[in-house]
């Protein structure tokens, strides 16, 4: 397996190796090691291969990965696979703000807690979270789902669109125009099927649908506040 | 015999301030409206040039060279942008205009060696094919922002604020968000979109330098980056957007236009163009970073004056936004069908409004097919015919900026410069901290 140290190459050598050499080589699975929290490791990615990440990631970790599975072995910083398009991003530890903010697709998954606005903006990934996550999670969120094995906090799916979060624990509210629906059998069978692609071991009957209201749809003078 | 009928109107509720208290309280909705402040402001018409004379030596108006290539994006971009003019066309979303519009808009540039940028929305094949030289909007909402036209891209620009609404979000209502919009942006159809006012991944100075340099890592480098901010703390937005680790820095004033934003935005939240471009100014030199990092001003840029005014007083181009839609056709009372004018009249009465005075952009209903989604309506913008328009308009300036700056004695446009201006008001003056004509007085730095 190729092994590249940012011990000894800049974040910006890894990644243009990636882009431009990486293509041709064949290679199916790399390591990256001494991550160190440095920023935006294998940002870009548009190749499918299967990267680990030796350690912590700061800010950008797999930010706008298209076909690449990548696994960090550590904890990582905002925007982990921000604006995803395909492949996998999985990180081990913990994940900070904004996690998946504005993915198109693909699939994240987050085996501890994340911090605030997870899901941000999502536009199509679905994400998977095996801890808690942080207050205005999938704010504005317009598409794909979420599945989260502990809480969320405060003001979950603020304004959100056609997007679906699964919460296992407690919410500890709702943002504007996000209720409360009932499980479904295809709810129930979305959420089995996303803990399996995670790995995660739970009930889907112990999880709570959370979805838009769609009374924010358009302009609504009795809605005053909520603009 | 009759009594006198005196009618006094009240200054503070007059005419303008009843309509909309009565409007206010029939709909419990603010107004929503397109283009810019109709209200006067300190501009660049209040400036005007000190030409040659026997102090300084002009060129010849007609004959002598003068140079107008503008190159974007030296600082740390791998591939700057070499533009024939300082005249780009301002970023403008597919959604609040047509496909037909973005690709007269690209054909145009193309065709004047200038640029043209995208919207909130993402980027259409259209003016990605008809844009030779396209600039890509990195925007808070991230509607249909993917790595793939991210690379397709000649420089990104990341959208911090609009001059018609700094703090504000990107504003779409219903009647635009048609099948094909909908689709881009990954929203139901027909939805009145409200964009994000801050972008999702990032909140402070610090944290955009580590988006910057995101950007620059998934692009490996090579393209310019820009960061745009609508006109309010210039001076200290200018200074963070240079930490950021931006090449270009555009600066939009209030004057700067939108398809669709709260009225109560347009007319009172920014300042004037003429004032953010002075802070913005002295931002780059107290940085030492004049000519490092390059400055595009835009917000209410109309004619060849205000572009020569904008580069002599520090800018190294323009963006414009409004003149573009309006030499389109914006706001004329016919539009051209196979070589005729047809009359519109008609279309803009039925909005409520005449040509000279719509701001109706925000209903999808454009009279003349430059802000509209409509099937029918925007085939009244032939392509071609609206390219040849702005191209003709787009030259004029061109053309007008040389010569004010041959009859300046500068054979470069790039050459202009502050002492060639004066001003005509106290306001504009202290503004731009140039001085008021025919004295060597700037309010607040020299005495009279």
């Amino acid at each position: 397996m190729e092994s590249l140290d940012l011990h000894k190459i800049t974040v910006r050598e890894l990644n243009q190796f990636l882009h431009k050499e990486l293509p041709g080589k064949g290679v199916k699975k790399l390591e990256i090691l001494n991550p160190d929290g440095v920023h935006s490791i294998a940002a870009g990615m548009d190749t499918e291969v299967d990267i680990d990440i030796q350690g912590h990631g700061g800010y950008y970790v797999g930010g706008m990965n298209k076909h690449a599975n990548i696994t960090v072995h550590g904890n990582v910083g905002w925007g982990v696979a921000e604006n995803m398009m395909s492949g996998t991003v999985r990180v081990k530890g913990f994940a900070s703000s904004a996690a998946g903010a504005s993915g198109h697709g693909g699939t994240l998954i987050i085996e501890g807690d994340t911090s605030l606005r997870c899901g941000i903006s999502m536009k199509g990934i679905d994400i998977v979270v095996g801890g808690s996550i942080g207050n205005f999670s999938g704010f504005m969120a317009q598409a794909g789902r979420m599945v989260i094995c502990g809480d969320a906090g405060d003001g979950l799916g603020d304004s959100m669109y056609e997007a679906v979060f699964y919460v296992r624990g407690n919410i500890k509210s709702l943002g504007a125009d996000a209720q409360i629906e009932p499980m479904t059998d295809a709810d129930y069978a979305a959420v089995q099927e996303l803990l399996n692609r995670a790995g995660f071991k739970h009930d889907p009957k112990e999880f709570k649908r959370v979805a838009g209201a769609k009374k924010l749809y358009n302009w609504n003078a009795d809605a005053n506040q909520e603009y | 015999m009759s009594k006198k009928l005196v009618l006094e109107e009240s200054a503070g509720f007059n005419q303008k301030v009843i309509e909309y208290v009565h409007r206010a309280s029939a709909t419990g909705l603010y107004e929503i409206r397109g283009m810019g402040a109709k209200r006067q402001l300190p501009s660049f018409d209040d400036l005007v040039f000190l030409a040659g004379s026997a102090s300084r030596y002009p060129l010849e108006g007609y004959r002598e060279k003068c140079t107008t290539t503008t190159v974007l994006g030296t600082r740390f971009a791998k591939k700057p942008i070499e533009l024939a003019i300082p005249i780009t066309v301002a970023g403008m979303s597919f959604g609040a205009l047509s496909g037909r519009v973005k690709e007269a808009l690209g054909r145009a540039a193309t065709e004047m060696g200038t640029s043209t940028t995208t919207g909130d929305g993402g980027m259409t094949p259209e003016e990605r094919q008809s844009s030779k030289t396209l600039v890509y909007q990195c925007l808070p909402s991230r509607y249909g922002f993917n790595p793939d036209d991210l690379r397709k891209a000649d420089a990104i620009e990341l959208v911090i604020g609009q001059g018609a609404k700094p703090g504000g979000g990107g504003m779409l209502l219903g009647q635009k968000v048609t099948k094909r919009v909908a689709g881009m942006r990954t929203l139901p159809v027909g939805v009145d979109q409200r964009s994000a006012c801050r972008h999702p991944d990032w909140t402070g100075p610090d944290d955009l330098a580590i988006k910057v340099a995101e950007l620059r890592e998934i692009t490996d480098w090579e393209k310019p980056i820009y960061i745009k901010v609508g006109a309010t703390r210039t001076f200290n937005d200018v200074k963070l957007a240079v930490h950021a680790g931006a090449d270009v820095i555009v600066v939009d004033g209030m004057q700067g236009g939108t398809a669709a934003t709260q009225t109560v935005f347009i007319e009172h939240i920014g300042i004037p163009t003429l004032a953010a471009l002075r802070q913005a100014v002295d931002a780059l030199e107290d940085m030492n970073m004049r000519g490092k990092v390059q400055l595009i001003v835009s917000g209410g840029i109309r004619t060849g004056a205000d572009v020569a005014k904008a580069l002599a007083m520090g800018a190294d181009a323009v963006a414009i936004g409004q003149g573009v839609l309006l030499s389109l056709g914006c706001n004329s009372s016919s539009y051209v069908q196979n070589g005729q004018h047809i009359d519109a009249t008609a279309d803009y009465n039925a909005l409520g409004t005449a040509p000279g005075f719509c701001h109706h952009c925000q209903t999808g209903k454009c009279p003349v097919g430059v802000t509209t989604q409509d099937e029918i309506l925007e085939q009244r913008l032939e392509p071609l015919v609206g390219a040849k328009r702005l191209k003709n308009y787009l030259k004029t300036l061109n053309m007008e900026l040389t010569t004010v700056a041959r009859a300046c004695g500068k054979s470069n446009v790039h050459h202009l410069e502050k002492e060639d201006l004066v001003a005509l008001t106290l306001e504009a003056a202290a503004m731009a901290k140039i001085p008021l004509a025919g004295t060597n007085w700037i309010p607040g730095v020299s005495p009279f």
